[in-house]
């Protein structure tokens, strides 16, 4: 019997990954009292980006969200390059690339979740998934970088053209809990959030039945780490010595990764599941200084 | 080869990213991020 309940206790344990990703998600949101008073955090830490998707109005934001930082530097008076914005997404880029998707973002932990509701699941077929890929860069490069920088609006405002037309976790962490909390808020809601939450809710709808859609076909941020994911610090790394091509990892990554030939691809969010449940431990991490790490191995 | 150069864009890529950062700060740009975040984004909840 006690076997028994160490098994089931075992099934049950949280993984390495949604460990991570829970602690993430409370230090990034970690304003409390924000949600219970419906107000927005305003200490000086707001001064630095979060290398993830979580919006600066949400209630418990303790940083900036870097893609609506970077909209808001572009779309600014005089159009200065974003020197420090673009600097952090590039360091958060080198050091973590994906990484940050797969372990740090809050809406790719609700992503994970969502995908855990047991109804039949969705397989998007080769021809589909690839070309729908492209889609997140062109997301990037229109909404995020050509329209705040040049598209100016009746009043004469470059408007943050993704944050205000597509984010979800923009409508989900920030518009949700502010009207709720928040009657003046309220009585501004008009056609604009009509739009935004049925965005939030075809998201969502897709996330229950494809696996990371948002990550795989939308989001800005994770395009932007991709072009760092080859040169990263943060690699992996497939054994083919001990892999026997079983297909495993291939079955198991959330984003669709060809794991057997292709392990460090721009689509891959370092969530680690490929790790876990290959039989021969043929895929490992590689951080930072891979050499050094082999080499005391064959030591 | 490739793994030089895999190394030399990771680090030349980091070098320029803290150049970025540096260069950001000295032209006060995080000041401007601050008070952005520090409001609520009507836009950004579905209002504006």
């Amino acid at each position: 019997m006690p076997g028994m309940y160490r098994d089931r206790l075992k099934k049950h344990r949280l993984s390495f990954q949604r460990r991570v990703q829970l602690v993430s998600a409370v230090l990034v949101n970690g304003y409390a009292i924000g949600f219970a008073k419906g107000r927005i955090f305003t200490g000086g830490t707001k001064a630095v980006c979060v290398p993830v998707l979580n919006c600066y109005s949400c209630p418990g934001a303790l940083g900036a969200c870097p893609i609506g930082s970077l909209q808001a530097a572009l779309g600014s008076a005089g159009h200065r390059f974003p020197f420090y914005v673009l600097g952090l997404l590039m360091l958060f880029g080198v050091v973590l690339g994906r990484l940050a998707c797969g372990l740090l973002c809050p809406f790719g932990l609700l992503q994970d979740l969502l995908h855990k509701v047991p109804v039949p699941k969705l397989k998007v077929t080769r021809k589909i998934d690839r070309p729908l890929r492209w889609l997140k860069y062109i997301v990037l490069l229109v909404t995020v970088i050509l329209l705040p920088a040049f598209a100016v609006n009746d009043t004469g405002v470059n408007p943050p053209y993704f944050c205000k037309y597509i984010c979800p976790a923009g409508t989900l962490g920030g518009g949700v809990p502010l009207l709720l909390t928040n009657p003046s808020l309220r009585a501004l809601v008009g056609a604009l959030f009509s739009w935004k939450a049925l965005v939030l809710v075809v998201i969502i709808a897709a996330c229950v039945f494809i696996p990371r859609a948002f990550c795989r076909y939308l989001c800005p941020l994770g395009a932007f780490y991709s072009l760092f994911n080859r040169f990263g610090f943060y690699q992996m790394k497939l054994d083919k010595s001990k892999c026997i091509g079983c297909k495993k990892c291939e079955e198991s990554c959330p984003m669709g990764v060809e794991v057997t030939k292709d392990i460090n691809s721009v689509e891959c969010i370092r969530c680690g599941k490929c790790k876990e449940v290959c039989p021969k431990g043929a895929v490992t991490p590689v951080y930072p200084l891979s050499d050094s790490t082999s080499k005391k191995q064959k030591l | 080869m490739k793994s030089k150069r895999v190394l030399a864009a990771r680090y030349g890529l980091l070098a320029l990213g803290v150049l970025f950062i540096a260069v950001g700060i000295l032209r006060r740009e995080h000041v401007d991020v601050l008070q952005k975040a520090v409001m609520i984004c009507l836009e950004c909840i579905g209002i504006g």
